[in-house]
């Protein structure tokens, strides 16, 4: 049962009244890469900071077998890596080494484990040379790398990205998507960039208004133009309407 | 990337946090943080211990500094030029001269006021002081990037608390101070001078000012909490970890050595004389 | 560099090594009470908050607004902060402010850090709190109560801290009292007006987009034990302002000059001591800043007091 995101009649409100999920039931298996689309306010990023315990609603929810509870946050976290969608708010420490090794810090690894896991981290991003860097003078692009090196290296199981390609200049977002397509991890793709959601994930979730609206295989709800309008979202058009 | 630009109409206060930290290949720069801000106290406290008037050992401290700033790659007159700033606080000691009981010197014509040479001594020296300890504080911070200078603080037993408060600062230092230069160009931007049609008044100024300062402040509090979440997803306890503190290498201590010998050297000659 | 137009930044050089210590030594121990306090209110937000919202107040130090041909008010922040995040909190944002501007911007000696945070960040945000907490007594919590209460407390705060640094100078010999005490109150006096409109124009946009933010900070911890550690401090200091070795009059440099002779007298019995040395109580020129500054306040709290009063039953 490893790798696993499983998640029954999840509710959720927010300390002002706002009902942010309203019975989400959702089942992700290991290895598989899937997409979370919806519009804005959807429930989107609130149901993310539930599977690592940020957020608690009521409902079921377990992450690679363990149901996420206070007691095991440690282990959850450890489980499961959630890249958000700033760069600037996951890059806290004074160099890319030591956001890199943040994670392993807490996790309690050795001083040589430690480097070892920020040496594979910043390697499989492409970024070894930014070791010592200060994470400012970073570009955005550099920002989203290191932003998943901190992540990657507490070695997760499952990978949780929010709106990973937001404010990437295309050269930027291209080296991210073939990134992404390389990392092993069972991956949970929350994304407005319905071009990226085509070409990384076969699967797809709507939701909308804190509920899964639609949940299968990309291709097939693409082509469902109603029903993605119907929820505030477009396919990605293959032939472009130009401006006269 | 400039913090908040010079000279310029939108925001007449001039940072340039750049402009502190200056990159060389010295062996100055190289040196232990530690070593460096311990190096800069003593040269505080030396010239601050020197007795009134030890003008000689003071104008030796001086060489040191001049010296030290040689070594770091910066120019020798490099500290003089950036010590201007105390200047304006020197106004507060400018009464002493006409105020220190003492032998008369020569009095202001027109007003009578008494310069006496104890008052003069007093403000000479508290000058040099001033003027001196200044300069060790600039090639401090000219040598040392802030989260090295920062890190430099653990040799002193700093709460790490404060520390890793501090080491947040100067972080998100950049990031807010960059929403802070939107606003304001955003306000420049609507803030037309027309000919012949009155400005708004003081008290409707300071509450756009103030409404500036009151968003500033939201969004602060949002990327606190969204910092914050992305601290726990890492692991963390609200317990600050360190790695490792690594020890004073052979230069570190041949510094810390040489400046003790030298100070100590000048405060005997005080003596002396 | 930072042309700041507060000089309430001490240089390394005005204050004796050791009143400088002294300095340290209260700042230590008021930082160390700082951190277990915000840790039992904030728990781990302490760090992340605590070190964000210092960098806005940096930040927000460069906001200005125009006063008068070409010069512009800016904002300290101490009471800001204490309206905000309660007295302990706001003291340790205004810490790591008030440091890396010595540290780095040499804004400010190393030496006189210590007492540079206590006048700056202790000092304001203490007086900016209790004084902002004892007017919401008075005139109530509507918007116009608190956008005045504000005012008043960001304008206090500049005070106590001016007076504050006035009285550290002279009891180093670098400034007599006699000028330092009425020049810092009364240019300070001109400075909190400007710290007074930056501070009551953000709580003005709190209270209308976030009242909750201000609620909050109304309910941080720590009154109680603020008012004692911060007013035991300042009458402290102002107690010291009427030492021998703060007085104006040449007894009083000349005790200064003599140290060691000091030292010497100190050990002969008391009743000895006083009859050279005449108390200068009434004749002293401090007495007269003191009361100037605190009939000042009264009129500023006063006119507070009235304005709050008035509009808060208009809103009624």
């Amino acid at each position: 049962m490893h790798h696993t995101v499983d998640i029954r009649s999840l509710y959720f409100t927010y300390g002002d009244g706002t009902q942010a999920l309203r019975g989400v039931d959702l089942y992700i298996a290991p290895s598989e890469k899937v997409a979370l689309v919806g519009p804005n306010g959807s429930g989107k990023s609130t149901l993310l900071l539930h599977l690592n315990g940020i957020l608690e609603g009521d409902g079921e929810i377990k992450v690679c077998g363990k149901p996420v509870r206070a007691d095991n946050l440690g282990e959850v976290r450890a489980a499961v890596g959630i890249v958000f969608q700033d760069p600037d708010d996951q890059l806290f420490s004074q160099s890319v080494y030591d956001d890199v090794a943040f994670g392993p810090i807490y996790m309690g690894c050795s001083p040589a484990e430690v480097d070892r896991r920020v040496e594979q981290a910043l390697t499989s991003v492409g970024m070894q040379a930014a070791r010592n860097r200060v994470s400012h003078h970073l570009s955005q692009g550099e920002k989203k790398r290191v932003a998943i090196a901190t992540v990657l290296s507490m070695d997760p199981e499952i990978l949780v990205l929010d709106e990973p390609s937001a404010g990437l200049d295309p050269r930027a977002r291209r080296e991210l998507i073939n990134l992404l397509a390389t990392l092993p991890q069972t991956m949970l793709v929350a994304s407005h960039d319905m071009h990226l959601v085509a070409e990384l994930t076969p699967r797809m979730i709507v939701i909308d208004q804190g509920r899964v609206v639609a949940d299968g295989s990309t291709g097939e709800l693409l082509a469902k133009k109603d029903l993605l309008e119907a929820h505030g979202l477009e396919a990605p058009c293959s032939e472009l309407t130009l401006a006269t | 990337m400039e913090l908040l630009e010079k000279n310029s109409k939108v925001c007449p206060v001039h940072i340039n946090i750049l402009d502190v930290y200056h990159a060389r290949q010295s062996r100055i720069h190289r040196l232990d943080p530690r070593a460096k801000l311990l190096g800069s106290l003593m040269v505080i406290l030396t010239t601050m211990l020197l007795p009134e008037g030890a003008w000689l050992p003071q104008g030796i401290l001086f060489g040191l500094i001049v010296l030290l700033s040689f070594a770091s790659r910066l120019g020798i007159f490099f500290t003089v030029r950036r010590s201007f700033i105390a200047i304006p606080f020197l106004l507060a000691a400018l009464p002493l001269p006409f105020l220190t009981p003492g032998p008369p010197l020569w009095s202001l014509p027109g007003l009578g006021w008494v310069v006496t040479s104890t008052g003069l001594m007093r403000f000479l020296t508290i000058l040099v002081r001033t003027w001196i300890a200044v300069q060790a504080s600039i090639i401090l911070s000219a040598t040392t990037p802030a989260s090295d200078l920062l890190w430099g603080l653990n040799a002193f037993r700093f709460p790490r608390l404060i520390v890793a408060i501090i080491g947040f600062m100067l972080r998100y230092l950049f990031i807010l101070a960059d929403e802070a230069l939107r606003m304001l160009r955003a306000r420049a931007s609507r803030s037309p001078r027309l000919a012949g049609i009155k400005r708004p008044g003081l008290i409707w100024q300071s509450r756009v000012s103030g409404a500036m300062v009151g968003s500033l402040f939201l969004r602060s509090l949002e990327r606190s909490e969204r910092v914050h979440a992305a601290m726990l997803s890492r692991g963390y306890d609200g317990e600050m970890r360190r790695l490792y503190q690594p020890a004073f290498r052979t230069l570190d201590w041949l510094l810390l050595l040489g400046m003790i010998l030298i100070l100590c050297g000048i405060f005997s000659l005080s003596y002396w004389s | 560099m930072r042309f700041s137009p507060e000089p309430l930044h001490i240089p390394d050089g005005f204050l004796t090594p050791l009143l400088a210590a002294l300095g340290w030594l209260f700042a230590v121990i008021i930082i160390n009470i700082a951190l277990r306090q915000t840790r039992r209110q904030l728990g781990e937000r302490q760090v992340p908050l605590m070190g964000i919202l210092a960098a806005f107040i940096f930040a927000a130090q460069a906001i200005n607004f125009p006063v008068a041909a070409g010069t512009s008010g800016h904002l300290l922040g101490g009471a800001l902060a204490a309206i905000i995040m309660g007295p302990w909190a706001a003291a340790l944002i205004m810490t790591a402010v008030v440091s890396v501007q010595a540290l780095i911007f040499q804004d400010g000696g190393l030496l006189a850090l210590g007492w540079n945070i206590l006048n700056m960040g202790v000092l304001t945000a203490f007086a900016g709190y209790i004084s902002y907490q004892g007017l919401q007594k008075w005139i109530g919590r509507s918007t116009s109560a608190r956008v005045v209460a504000a005012f008043a407390a960001a304008w206090l705060s500049m005070e106590v801290g001016a007076i504050a640094a006035a009285i550290e100078l002279a009891l180093s010999g670098t400034s007599p009292l006699v000028i330092a005490l009425p020049a810092m109150a009364s240019v300070h006096a001109l400075i909190g007006v400007g710290e007074g409109l930056l501070t009551s124009g953000a709580v003005r946009l709190l209270q209308a987009t976030r009242p909750d933010v201000l609620d909050a900070g109304e309910r941080a911890p720590g009154k109680l034990p603020a008012t004692f550690v911060a007013g035991g401090l300042f009458l402290a200091i102002v107690l010291a302002a009427f030492s021998p070795l703060a007085s104006s009059s040449p007894d009083g440099l000349e005790y200064v000059a003599k140290l060691g002779g000091f030292l010497a007298r100190a050990q002969e019995p008391a009743f000895a001591f006083l009859p050279d040395y005449t108390i200068p109580f009434i004749t002293h020129p401090a007495v007269t800043t003191i009361l100037a500054v605190t009939i000042g306040t009264l009129v500023v709290f006063s006119v507070a007091w009235i304005v709050g009063r008035g509009t808060a039953r208009k809103e009624l």
